[in-house]
């Protein structure tokens, strides 16, 4: 078991994108390995992309198996994760590993339609909604170099969130 | 460590003066903390947080010839524990009903007998309606505000929604 150390902002590497994963190997599997032990050594925490540890290709761990209270797939590794479709609009609070003792609400998308490869490099696609899809969100988010600190939303502006209006 | 303090001010609305408070504030050397700053009603209101060096009237004479330029009242205090840990909000309460007085008094007084603990509330007036958001921490479970939200509603012919706020670490 190996704890890798997490980059905090504001290291710049959080603003590099990642470059997609091509190789299937053991070498992989060693670092998926890692990048969930250091999402365990995270106090509550629910999701980890590899960047946040100085790894620059395209995987993220998203694990709710904490919150059963919360429909959920479980533990999820996605390589190469494309959101291929996304509805309504909810706030929610978030933290990130690499922004310690903050934080804030963002509005995330409330469903996602989800594709990715497995560990193995099955492709695979997933429908999730509210908590997790927000971690999903979080964590892809950071393979684009995006922290949700880009996407705080001011108080005001959450009274009613925007959909409210369109509909 | 230089010590902490509240400084508030308050005066009639116009251009520059979020502007003119901070720049004096940092000219002074003062390292700002959280703050609020909003207008309400035709007034500007900034409470903020800052260190300074000196004690509590060298920042007020410092910082009052800046407060007189934009006609504002300044109130300085010091501040104990300015570090202390932020709470996280575990909970979200919106309510909305047609204005009338004695909503806010109600609904929160109801809230705190049922354990709500309120970090931070914001209330809207549009045309007739009346909004509260507040968003707490439930020091005696969420059933327990859900139960007083439902008498609220039915009794007092209010708009209620309580939303768990469970905060994601990635
Ligand atoms: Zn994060």
């Amino acid at each position: 078991m190996a704890i890798r150390d997490v980059l905090v902002y504001p290291d710049p590497r959080l603003k590099q994108i990642s470059s997609p994963v091509t190789k299937f190997d053991s070498a992989l599997q060693d670092f998926i390995r890692d990048l969930n032990d250091t999402m365990l050594a995270g106090p509550g925490c629910v999701g980890i992309a590899a960047p946040q540890v100085g790894h620059f290709e395209r995987i993220v761990i998203v694990d709710l198996t904490s919150k059963p209270k919360n429909p959920n797939h479980g533990k999820l590794v996605l390589i190469n994760p494309v959101i291929v479709e996304s509805s309504g609009e909810k706030i929610g609070r978030e933290g990130c590993l690499s922004v310690p003792d903050y934080t804030g609400n963002i509005v995330r998308a409330k469903n996602i339609t989800l594709s990715a490869y497995d560990e193995e490099g099955n492709p695979q696609s997933y429908e999730m909604k509210g908590f997790e899809a927000r971690v999903a969100q979080h964590e892809i988010d950071h393979l684009d170099g995006r922290l949700f600190l880009d996407r705080l939303v001011c108080r005001r502006s959450e009274l009613f969130p925007r959909q409210n209006y369109a509909e | 460590m230089n010590p902490w303090y509240l400084l508030t001010l308050v005066g009639k609305d116009r251009p520059g003066i979020v502007a003119g408070v901070t720049s004096a504030l940092y000219k002074e050397g003062a390292n700002l903390g959280e703050a609020s700053m909003v207008q309400l009603g035709g007034n500007f209101t900034i409470m903020v947080l800052a260190q300074y060096e000196g004690t509590t009237d060298e920042l007020s004479k410092a910082i009052l010839p800046v407060a007189k330029d934009f006609d504002l009242r300044l109130h300085v205090d010091p501040v104990l524990e300015p570090r202390h840990q932020a709470s996280i909000p575990d909970v979200r309460i919106t309510v909305y009903g047609a204005d009338r007085a004695g909503i806010v008094a109600e609904v929160t007084t109801a809230l705190a007998e049922a354990g709500l603990n309120i970090l931070n509330l914001e209330t809207d007036v549009g045309g007739a309606i009346y909004i509260l958001i507040i968003e707490g921490t439930a020091s005696q479970g969420i059933d327990a505000l859900q139960k007083v939200l439902d008498n609220l509603a039915r009794e007092k012919n209010l708009e209620t929604r309580l939303s768990p706020i469970d905060t994601l670490i990635g």
